[in-house]
């Protein structure tokens, strides 16, 4: 084997080595570290020495990279769908069933182009509608805050705005009662690994699985090791989550899993008990809250004569009342770390009805606690490793080479660095003064209906920032003609989602072009597509985990902070391109070639000035960086870890955390949270206001946490006589988003994940061994779930993770595959999102509730053969020799 | 005596992931590694084969998982069954069906008592894990599987045999289906989770309706009487009493100081929550 070379990558589960033999990946293992690198952090904590492994613990999909590199659904060559004609019949009513052919770069380019053209010509550049999936290739530089933001800003555009998907309750809801406006409702996570090995005696995952590697976010598995430690400490670990998820299962001591929507009454019930004992922290709550005793008397019953008793609790959940209290007792005579969500501030709960004052209920539940003294805080035990938080290299959603102060986080501190004589791109079109569609009503905006929202995508500057109205088309735009689609599928992702089916086929937009590496489910609906290559097959520079724009400082997910140089690692395989590569073919004709390559830099040139404008030049020359391709940023001595988060509040000081907010004018004298108060607000100043101005939303009171009956659950009795199981659907432990899924990789053979059956890998459902006796369905049948939104044909795997009454279900298929008429027959491909709900949690929050959703379930006894002859087949739609 | 190959994989530490079984893929399939391999196919093989174990029901459950690869067992039934040559033992214990001499054989795959042969249909070949034989020849120290396992879940142990059966001894390590008397290079810890069974129930106070804690449980073989296990319920009530042999009975008796004793019998046929025990007063 001595032709091997080893190369260097990163991945959005970690930094990998990559060894290439003839111009072919022989293999990707996860980087592993020397005694040329830093040396690991050590944290002493009761008696022992922790320290991490000399190596990344990635995701599965990391490992399973090679089958996506080298994926049959790899598209290598532009394709245009058979039947349309720009200029002629564009048939879009056949998007999804008719076939492709291979069309030149030139021909594609052109098409593209010209299309981009008329509609500036005929409605102006908001015509052009644009947005990516979620989780595209790693890489800062070629990221979509960076290469895709700073093309489109140039052509100018509507871009359809991401929702804070992943943890929506803590945005619209937590974030009235604590700030943290900046971190999009999640709290800072600093130090707390040190606490909590020191002090935590018990950790309480509420609808967190941070062992699923997806909730660990970017952080792949390197959080596991730090689990265990705190397990052999002899630290309790109650998990409560619908499903036996796989931290219970591996490390649980005690599993609760209360009737889908009912977490608040849970909650307020362990809050009915602190207060009907005295057992939780008076002086904390006297001195760090205001509020509390409006709440209090809500939550004893003196206001609405609903005691929120353990007994009461049981009724809405169905955990026993003395399981209740017996939880609260432990939970306050402990030291306790709330895991609300993986990442402390996320979870499957958020993403329901009520998620907002799911999210309030755990504030409120740790502040009752003590939130911030030591071993009590919000953590999701996946973050708050001692890294160097001092050393800058920014993360993905700093903007990049778009330099956007608009729309990333590039204005915090990175543009000035990157473009200190200017060349940042921002467009105000795509700005508070323009127009946009949130990504939750793309269909309707494809349909030029009219659409009324309030706060524009990940609304962070301010908390008022999110009452902001907002309509679409907005005064004086048009609607969209033409949609610029890049990366993921949305119709495993978002709510309702056959919407976004027929959205393309009934709709209005005349021009789609996809932007993709692969033929995921949404790429087959388009009328152009552009097959762009992965981050292996093009240089690139990032830090592992390191997301910050999003998540400040988040690569203290990793154990380590390791500097990537994405080392190209083959050339692009077929004729596919890098997406700079396109964007400056497009920009070419365009005439924007020169703003857009800034005078003809090339992507490596791009990654050495990324390179130059962050700290990497004052420790290792760029040559030395190429070559060896990675950098360990040593962890700082004991003294200089930063300090632990929201002790400062605790203990009522100025803050002294690395946290890059609040704002100045949003603290006063550098101390307490961004609430007007600086304080926890159990009735919340800024709810209060915006009720002041004329809007008052029942189901986001000022005061609060309350419990609401779910709008879609067991009190809904019509929806609940018809459809009366209750679908969660998390995001997967073996996926990121569609990232990882379908692409017939190998990720298709593991067994938690699809299931081979009579030659079609189907997506799973966990239906209760009850439930599936009542409907005749046995281990291993094929089921149809379904309400009236649509059905999808999933694996039933019956078990008792999940109690009679709920069935469980992953979203973010990365496939879709209608057995008939797309967007009006069944998917075969796993689509849950199907059945999920398009209401917005409450009126005034523009998020979304996949987790109330009511279904039923029954055998099903058609065969997947059948997909094949009709609709967006498996690779049906594909011209031969094309794929 | 010369070290040899020995895989421990911890059950306790499984969570699942997966990265074992994908980094065999990435290692094998569409890579030759002679004279030890022929590439794997992209589809349907488990050289590392991940089971799930579920135990009890609502709301006790339990939940395991097993990762098994070939066991490199030192009487192994494939060398034993397969035509002669084809399958053969290297001196550091790995077992390795040659890729040339078995190829057109595939009635190799039905020799393993274990099942971790698989047919390559393309290739004519049987296959299964080879312990990554061609990368310990260039020195590494540890498997694609121990390698990447997040969970330190796997572990590549080099070791005489001597040592390896001390260490064994001393970790309580066990192989699957001893009574084969195959002796695995392949050993677990905590495997009780997988083949062993538990009985389970929720206990509370009928007077308070308090979760029970504190009660004491007492499992015994009817047959003889023997305690075969003990637990204490926790402060939600619940108690396992683990590491049952499935497929006797066993008698259950519940105590709480002032409360009125319970017992149950039961035939155990798999693990089992008993559901919800009321203790009342005398």
């Amino acid at each position: 084997m001595g032709d091997v070379k080893r190369y260097t990558n990163g991945t959005t589960g970690g930094p990998v080595f990559v060894d290439v033999k003839d111009g072919k990946i022989l293999r990707i293992l996860p980087m592993t570290f020397d005694d040329s690198d830093a040396p690991s952090w050590t944290i002493d904590a009761r008696g022992r020495a922790f320290t991490p492994p000399r190596r990344a613990a990635v995701s599965p999909w990391t490992v399973a990279h090679r089958s996506t590199i080298y994926s049959p659904k790899r598209i290598l060559t532009p394709l245009k769908r058979v039947d349309f004609d720009p200029k002629g019949a564009r048939n879009i009513q056949n998007r999804g069933v008719s076939g492709y052919e291979p069309i030149s770069w030139d021909e594609a380019f052109e098409m593209v182009a010209d299309e981009i053209v008329r509609i500036h010509r005929e409605v102006g550049p908001a015509g052009v509608m644009s947005t990516p999936g979620s989780h595209h290739m790693w890489g800062n530089v070629g990221y979509r805050h960076s290469t895709l933001f700073r093309f489109l800003n140039l052509i100018g555009y509507t871009y359809a705005e991401h929702n804070p998907d992943s943890w929506e309750g803590w945005h619209w809801g937590a974030m009235h009662m604590w700030g943290f406006s900046h971190r999009l409702g999640i709290p800072e996570q600093y130090g707390l690994l040190e606490d909590a090995l020191k002090n935590t005696e018990m950790i309480v995952y509420w609808s967190a699985d941070p062992e699923s590697s997806c909730t660990g976010v970017y952080g792949g598995n390197e959080g596991n090791i730090r689990r265990r430690w705190l397990k052999e400490l002899g630290v309790k670990m109650i998990v409560i989550d619908p499903y036996l998820n796989h931290t219970q299962a591996l490390i649980g001591d005690k599993w609760f899993s209360p009737r889908l929507g009912t977490d608040v009454a849970m909650g307020l019930a362990i809050a009915y008990t602190w207060l009907t004992e005295g057992t939780y922290d008076k002086e904390y709550i006297a001195t760090r809250s205001t509020g509390f005793d409006e709440w209090k008397d809500y939550v004893l019953g003196k206001t609405d004569n609903v005691p929120k008793s353990p007994e009461w609790a049981q009724q809405e959940s169905g955990i026993p009342a003395r399981e209740i209290r017996a939880l609260a007792r432990e939970w306050a005579s402990k030291k306790t770390m709330l895991a609300a969500g993986g990442p402390g501030g996320m979870g499957g709960a958020s993403r329901a009805a009520s998620g907002n004052e799911w999210a309030r209920t755990m504030v409120a539940l740790a502040a009752m606690q003590g939130l911030g003294k030591p071993g009590s805080n919000i953590w999701g035990t996946t973050s708050g490793v001692p890294l160097d938080c001092g050393f800058m290299f920014p993360g993905y959603a700093e903007g990049g080479i778009s330099g956007d102060t608009a729309n990333s986080a590039a204005g915090f501190r990175f543009v000035n660095r990157m473009f200190p004589n200017g060349g940042g791109i921002t467009n105000p079109h795509h700005t508070t003064e323009g127009q946009t569609v949130p990504r939750l009503r793309i269909p309707e905006a494809m349909r030029h209906e009219t659409v009324e929202w309030r706060g524009k995508g990940f609304c962070g500057s301010h908390i008022e920032s999110q009452f902001q109205k907002y309509e679409y088309p907005a005064q004086g735009y048009p609607q969209v003609e033409m949609y610029y689609r890049y990366g993921g599928s949305f119709f495993g992702t978002m709510t309702e989602t056959n919407r976004y089916v027929t959205a393309y086929r009934e709709g209005k937009v005349p021009f789609v072009v996809n932007q993709a590496i692969w033929f995921e489910g949404e790429t087959k609906f388009a009328d152009v597509i552009l097959p762009a290559c992965t981050n292996f097959e093009r240089y690139d520079i990032s830090e592992g985990a390191n997301c910050s724009g999003y998540i400040s400082d988040s690569y203290t997910f990793a154990n380590h902070r390791v500097i990537v140089f994405q080392q190209k690692c083959i050339e692009p395989l077929g004729d596919s391109k890098s997406d700079y590569a396109i964007f400056e073919g497009l920009a070419d004709r365009l005439g924007l070639w020169g703003p857009f390559t800034m005078g003809g830099k090339t992507e490596l040139d791009w990654v050495k000035d990324y390179y130059n404008a962050t700290d990497m030049p004052k420790v290792m020359p760029w040559d030395e960086f190429a070559e060896k391709g990675y950098y360990v940023v040593p962890s700082p001595a004991p003294e200089d870890r930063p300090k632990p988060a929201l002790r400062w509040f605790a203990e009522d000081r100025p803050k002294d955390t690395p946290d890059w907010g609040p704002a100045p004018w949003d603290q006063v004298k550098g101390a307490g949270l961004q609430t007007m108060s600086g304080k926890i607000e159990f009735v919340a100043s800024s709810l209060k206001r915006l009720e002041a101005t004329g809007t008052v939303d029942p189901e986001r009171p000022a005061m609060g946490p309350q419990y609401f009956e779910s709008w879609e659950g067991h009190h809904t009795a019509d929806l609940y006589g018809r459809y009366p199981l209750q679908l969660v659907s998390p995001h997967p432990k073996f996926s990121f988003h569609t990232m990882g899924d379908a692409k017939d990789s190998w990720m298709n053979e593991v067994k938690d994940n699809r299931v081979l059956v009579d030659g079609h890998f189907y997506w799973i459902m966990r239906v209760n061994a009850k439930d599936a006796a009542e409907r005749g369905i046995a281990d291993g049948d094929l089921v149809r779930a379904f309400n009236d939104r649509g059905s999808v044909i999933l694996y039933a795997q019956v078990t008792e993770r999940v109690p009679p009454g709920t069935v469980h279900s992953y979203e973010s298929s990365g496939d879709y595959q209608a057995l008939g008429e797309p967007g009006h027959s069944p998917d075969i491909a796993g689509c849950v999102n199907i059945l999920t709900p398009k209401r917005f949690i409450t009126p005034t929050s523009t998020a979304m509730a996949n987790n109330s959703c009511l279904i039923e379930v029954e055998k099903w006894g058609g065969a997947a053969g059948s997909a094949a002859a009709g609709g967006a087949g498996k690779n049906g739609a594909v011209k031969e020799g094309v794929a | 005596m010369a070290k040899k190959w020995n895989l421990v994989i911890d059950v306790s530490r499984c969570m699942d992931c997966n990265d074992c079984f994908l980094a065999d893929k990435d290692e094998f399939t569409g890579n030759d590694f002679p004279p030890y391999s022929v590439a794997q196919p992209w589809s349907g093989h488990r050289w590392m084969n991940i089971m799930r174990t579920e135990r009890g029901q609502y709301p006790l459950v339990q939940v395991a998982y097993r990762p098994t690869p070939c066991l490199h067992c030192d009487d192994a039934p494939c060398i034993a069954k397969s035509p002669a040559g084809t399958v053969f033992k290297r001196e550091d214990g790995l077992v390795i069906i040659d890729p040339v001499k078995a190829k057109g054989h595939p009635e190799i795959v039905a020799t393993c008592p274990y099942e971790v042969i698989y047919w390559n249909e393309e290739a004519q070949v049987a296959q299964k894990c080879t312990g990554c034989a061609h990368l310990i020849d260039e020195g590494w120290t540890d498997t694609r599987c121990s390698q990447v396992c997040p969970a330190e879940a796997i572990k590549l142990v080099f070791a005489d045999d001597a040592e390896m059966a001390a260490k064994a001894a001393a970790e309580g390590l066990e192989v699957l289906r001893p009574e084969l008397g195959a002796k695995p290079r392949v050993y677990y810890k905590d495997l009780y989770l997988f083949d062993k069974a538990f009985i389970a129930a929720s206990l509370a106070f009928g007077d308070t309706d308090e979760c029970a804690e504190g009660a004491r449980v007492t499992v015994s073989e009817t047959s003889g009487g023997a305690v075969v296990g003990e637990a204490v319920a926790s402060n939600y009530g619940d108690f396992y009493v683990d590491k049952l042999v499935p497929g006797k009975e066993y008698g259950v008796t519940i105590e709480a100081p002032g409360y009125a004793p319970a017992t149950r019998i039961i035939n155990l046929d798999k693990s089992v929550n008993l559901g919800t025990i009321v203790l009342g007063r005398p």
